[in-house]
């Protein structure tokens, strides 16, 4: 009898369903009848390209099954000659008639993304801009300016405008100095507030540790350490653990790896309190938001910046992504 | 010490020559030490901290993973080979043990049984790799070059797949048990420290003092002339790569426990520091002679350079390679061989 009933309500909602969606694609299709989109993205060297591969396949993954008319093709490329490359192909064999495009470099990509809009190629870009902007019909990144305010503002409140701080930086690239400078620029509002000093360690774990190990040596007296990434602020926190300070109160990552999120979350490690969010998932905003506007035929932004925010306990869950390799 | 002094002359078949010239002062063969005793200098003048035991030790630690990988491409170098592919290798050996410790944490007891056993993986795997290497250069006829250009890419890549991209990290109860191996010390000198100066004795005197290491210096002069005095020269060479192999595993045991993880960054360009250690510390690029104590001291000399130039700003940190590119053309030049 139950069996019967479960039965008919499964069928009447299936019925249901599949004319809403019969309704749904019907208005879809009336705006476009099918959207190839395909995605050029960084291969996977570090643990954030690691995060945008992963994101980059997780939106493919649903939006192809929320909208059957959708076609999604993800590349990834080592370098920017084979992301041309990609980019020929992606239009010429794969015949795709949108494209969501993290380039490897603003200046090399920008010719070949040119020309793939010059086929009637919906072109957004993420992350890096191109130095033609007219070659893009849409902008996407996260907010790198944030990105240093952010812990510079909350080390300042948190510290009273008076700390002693050193700092890392990534690799001498236009996103670092922005970060950097947006750091800078807000501490010099504060003059009891010293920045120590800054030394590259390439994004690298590895490289964090000889570093901090070299600031430990150097500077007697620390308050916070900047590592301005999630990666080296793993090799920060290695560094001070094997040099028994007690001085310093707290590192500052950047980024929101699911590991530094978990440890503000469960509170794990007195020196990691807080995080700046700059989530690999972007990617995913963007490839969502490219799929379906042009589904709808709908356009884009210009220029659309995913807002950076404070993580502290309190917000922590909301940026935890157990399944994200990053 | 190694036959050095004479210049490279293309065939030496008189092994008891170089021996007895051996002893006579070369200013030449000093450079690489002359050159580090300066830059100790300069970095104690710049930074008093610089001179301190801690910082000392800090430096030789983190020496220690190149130092031993240098060892081994000391003697592949000898030999007339190169091998492009270690810093891959460390990484996916670090990423291979990782994941087999986390494995085995379960099954076996003890986490000091499961640690002996990742360092035994870690062994046996690069000895493996280098075995590997060894017979597509002897057997395959391949250029070593091209088969450790290959690898390089092949190992980085399969462990980037291995971690999906992001990093593999070692269990906590592991890392607790596997730390002293990095930061333990033993009368006041830190465990890899020791380990880093067992290898290069033990190198040393595999050069210089077994029938082994002159196989390596004849083949690295002339092969030809190795082979015809009946020199089995596939087997030293593919011996010479396996050695290799253990060194980058022996340096992998030891870099694990640091960072408790492996990420796609693990060891990357260690393949052209350990490189320019071997150069820097007078082998030459063309095999045939080298030095193990070179080798030691310029694998140091590059880590001071950049401990010198952390530990001030006095240059702009964009400069930072700048500086370390004039160290090393200037050492090498110290200790240039008359042509």
């Amino acid at each position: 009898m139950s069996e019967v009933a479960r039965y008919t309500r499964r069928m009447v909602l299936g019925t249901g369903l599949a004319m809403a969606a019969t309704v749904a694609l019907g208005g879809i299709a009336f705006a476009a009848d099918t959207v190839k989109l395909g995605v050029s993205i960084p291969a996977a060297t570090h643990g954030f390209t690691g995060g945008i591969v992963w994101w980059a396949n997780q939106a493919k993954a649903e939006l192809e099954k929320a909208h059957p008319n959708l076609k999604i093709t993800v590349k990834t490329a080592s370098g920017a000659p084979e992301q041309a490359n990609q980019l020929q192909d992606l239009v010429t064999v794969t015949k795709i008639d949108s494209l969501v495009i993290f380039p490897f470099e603003s200046a090399a990509l920008t010719q070949p993304v040119m020309q793939a809009k010059k086929k009637n190629v919906y072109v957004t870009v993420v992350d890096r801009g191109l130095t033609d902007t007219s070659a893009q019909d849409a902008y996407i990144a996260g907010d790198n300016t944030a990105f240093g305010r952010i812990p510079a503002e909350y080390i300042a409140k948190k510290y009273n405008g008076k700390a002693n701080i050193v700092a890392l930086r990534g690799i001498p690239t236009t996103l670092d100095n922005e970060r950097w400078e947006a750091f800078t620029g807000v501490l010099k509002q504060y003059p009891d507030i010293k920045i120590l000093d800054g030394k590259y360690a390439n994004w690298n774990r590895d490289d964090a540790f000889k570093v901090t190990q070299d600031f430990l040596t150097r500077f007697k007296d620390i308050d916070v350490v900047w590592a301005a990434d999630d990666d080296m602020a793993f090799g920060v926190l290695k560094a001070i653990e094997q040099a028994k300070r007690t001085d310093i109160k707290e590192v500052f990552g950047g980024a929101g790896s699911k590991t530094m999120v978990k440890t503000i979350l469960d509170g794990s490690n007195p020196l990691i309190r807080a995080d700046v969010s700059y989530s690999p998932k972007f990617i995913y905003d963007a490839i969502k938001m490219t799929a379906e506007a042009r589904l709808k035929g709908d356009k884009l932004p210009a220029t659309y910046i995913i807002p950076s925010a404070l993580i502290t306990k309190e917000n922590a869950k909301e940026f935890y992504f157990p399944d994200s390799p990053y | 010490m190694p036959s050095a002094p004479t210049p490279a002359t293309e065939v030496r078949n008189d092994r008891a020559e170089p021996r007895k010239n051996g002893r006579r002062f070369d200013p030449h063969r000093f450079g690489p030490v002359v050159g580090l005793l300066l830059l100790l200098i300069v970095g104690t003048a710049l930074n008093p901290d610089f001179a301190t035991w801690d910082n000392l030790m800090n430096v030789l630690t983190r020496t220690a993973f190149i130092g031993i990988i240098s060892i081994g491409m000391c003697f592949v170098i000898i030999s007339g080979g190169i091998d492009l592919s270690v810093g891959s290798m460390a990484a996916l050996i670090a990423g291979g043990m990782i994941l087999l410790m986390n494995a085995l944490a379960g099954s076996v007891g003890s986490p000091v049984a499961v640690v002996m056993l990742g360092m035994l993986f870690a062994l046996l795997l690069g000895g493996g790799f280098g075995l590997a290497h060894g017979y597509l250069i002897t057997r395959g006829r391949i250029e070593p070059f091209i088969v450790t250009l290959g690898t390089l890419g092949i190992f980085r890549a399969v462990l980037t797949w291995l971690a999906d991209g992001g990093a593999i990290t070692l269990d906590n109860d592991l890392s607790d048990a596997y730390g002293p191996v990095y930061y333990g010390s033993l009368l006041g000198i830190p465990v890899p420290v020791w380990v880093f100066l067992a290898v290069s004795v033990a190198g040393a005197v595999l050069l210089n003092r077994t029938a082994f290491g002159r196989y390596v210096q004849a083949i690295g002069s002339n092969e030809q002339v190795a082979r015809f005095a009946a020199v089995d020269v596939d087997r030293v060479k593919l011996l010479t790569y396996g050695l290799l192999g253990v060194c980058v595993g022996v340096a992998t045991v030891l870099y694990v426990p640091r960072l408790g993880s492996a990420s796609p960054t693990t060891g990357l360009l260690w393949e052209l520091e350990a490189i320019a250690a071997v150069i820097v510390g007078g082998t030459s690029f063309k095999g045939g002679e080298g030095r193990i104590a070179g080798t030691v001291i310029g694998a140091v000399l590059l880590s001071v350079i950049s401990n010198i130039l952390n530990l001030t700003s006095i240059i702009s940190v964009y400069l930072n390679a700048a500086v370390q590119g004039c160290v090393i053309i200037a050492v090498a030049f110290l200790q240039r061989r008359r042509p």
